[in-house]
């Protein structure tokens, strides 16, 4: 059984329809970035996974979990899928500390020092260790990243979201945030990513997926996609992104 | 029977204002807990709820303080309910402020980021855990230099009492005007203890802010 399973999901802000009907699964290990145009849907698309949206009508199967039906437990699904947001979205009173522990104390019902043991590795794994006690407005944006992505691996998600995370940083802060990625991946988390590095997406993915006007406009390996896109779609927005 | 203003009637005076104290603190508790759940009843995310606390907000805050006094302390005797002037004053000041402390907290509930919400959705967090370890730390912060404004006008708000006949300090300037004759000393007294007690607060709120801002 896949870990993800979208089936005909259509999603409307208003009057707007930003997801017509897309269907797709993701299995156990992948890693998948999410590319195209801004306003094709992509985003719209990752927030429905988790709920952060609902939807319109469709199926989204997360990890067993039905997400669209009604009195779907959204609080065990979020901790089986797990997001990072493009503006890092730190709890600017807590330190990073009690950022990545405020979780595990209240939704995991760990003790402080189980908490506190997982904070410090997953902080490590960032490299940021020496950062623990720090508060968010001392680090620079691709720290506050780092610690973001640490909080939420703390949570052992089965599947993790990335909406955008690297767009809203300095263009010399992005390697940092892409390298931790790197080292999630190659650790076996299922990953889905929405994204405009591309050489990263060529790289580190598995597959990739182009959204276009609300649909899976391709979908197919990251290399031979990304080298040799099968729609003019695809093509024009590739040489648009690379030149 | 007129006498001259002597120090012993400034001792009175800072005695009354005990009570100018007291009902204050008691409408501030009072209403800041009564606040606190209009404030919530705003921002949770059911309609009829959110009217309800509209409406209520809508209407104390939009009718005088002296008029609810009124309602309480002469109203509730028609219902065969005889309230003396303490209780009254105690419970219209305390809806007085319910009104807009809920006003105050429900604004700076909503000036914390949508996306702390999420951040707080997002990591597996139910309603009530977001809006007490994630948005309301944050909102008190935001909200001290509102409330203790609000504070202040409550403390001076506490002289409209006297016309009901509690004895609280311009109640107690109004009997000692009326045995001196000598009202701009009395009323001045009255004023300079006001202003102790205002400043005192602003002064509080100065280190408490400071205080927030430091542990964040």
């Amino acid at each position: 059984m896949p870990l993800v399973e979208m089936r005909d999901v259509r999603k409307s802000f208003g009057s707007v329809e930003v997801l017509k009907g897309v269907s797709l699964s993701l299995e156990k290990g992948e890693i998948v970035a999410v590319i195209g145009r801004s306003g094709s849907g992509k985003s719209t698309l990752l927030r429905c996974i988790n709920a952060l949206e609902t939807v319109q009508s469709g199926k989204i199967v997360v990890d067993g979990i039905d997400v669209t039906a009604p009195g779907a437990d959204l609080n065990l699904l979020r901790q089986r899928a797990g997001m990072v947001f493009q503006s890092y979205n730190l709890f600017p009173h807590l330190s990073v500390e009690r950022n990545v522990t405020l979780a595990l104390k209240l939704v995991r019902r760990m003790d402080q020092a189980a908490a506190r043991r997982v904070a410090e590795q997953v902080v490590t794994k960032v490299g940021l260790a020496d950062k623990l006690q720090a508060y968010p407005d001392e680090l620079s944006g691709g720290q506050q990243q780092r610690v973001a992505i640490a909080r939420s691996l703390a949570m052992q998600p089965a599947l993790m979201l990335f909406d955008e995370i690297t767009s809203a940083l300095d263009p010399e802060l992005v390697g940092e945030v892409l390298r931790v990625l790197e080292e999630v991946a190659r650790e076996g988390m299922t990953m889905m990513l929405v994204t405009h590095e591309m050489n990263f997406a060529k790289n580190v993915a598995d597959r990739v997926i182009f959204m276009h006007e609300g649909r899976v406009h391709e979908d197919g390996p990251a290399r031979e996609t990304l080298a040799a896109p099968r729609t003019t779609e695809l093509g024009a927005f590739l040489s648009a992104v690379l030149h | 029977m007129i006498r001259e203003f002597s120090p012993a009637d400034v001792v009175y005076l800072i005695a009354a204002a005990r009570w100018t104290v007291l009902l204050a603190l008691t409408a501030m508790v009072g209403g800041g807990l009564l606040g606190l759940l209009v404030a919530v009843l705003r921002i949770i995310p059911l309609r009829p709820v959110n009217w309800l606390a509209i409406g209520y907000v809508n209407l104390i805050q939009g009718t005088p303080l002296l008029g609810q006094l009124f309602v309480f302390f002469f109203g509730l005797p028609l219902f065969g309910l005889s309230v003396e002037a303490w209780t009254a004053a105690a419970l219209s000041l305390s809806i007085y402020a319910s009104a807009f402390f809920g006003e105050i907290w429900r604004g700076s509930l909503q000036s914390v980021s949508p996306r702390q919400w999420e951040a707080g959705a997002a990591l597996g967090l139910t309603y009530p855990q977001r809006l007490f370890y994630v948005i309301l730390p944050q909102a008190v912060r935001i909200s001290v230099p509102p409330t203790v404004g609000f504070l202040v006008q409550l403390v001076k708000n506490t002289s409209l009492t006297a016309l009901i006949g509690f004895v609280e300090l311009t109640r107690a300037s109004q009997i000692i005007t009326g045995a001196t004759f000598a009202p701009l000393p009395v009323y001045l007294t009255a004023a300079v203890i006001y202003f102790a007690i205002c400043f005192s607060l602003s002064q509080l709120s100065r280190r408490l802010e400071r205080g927030l801002h430091a542990a964040r």
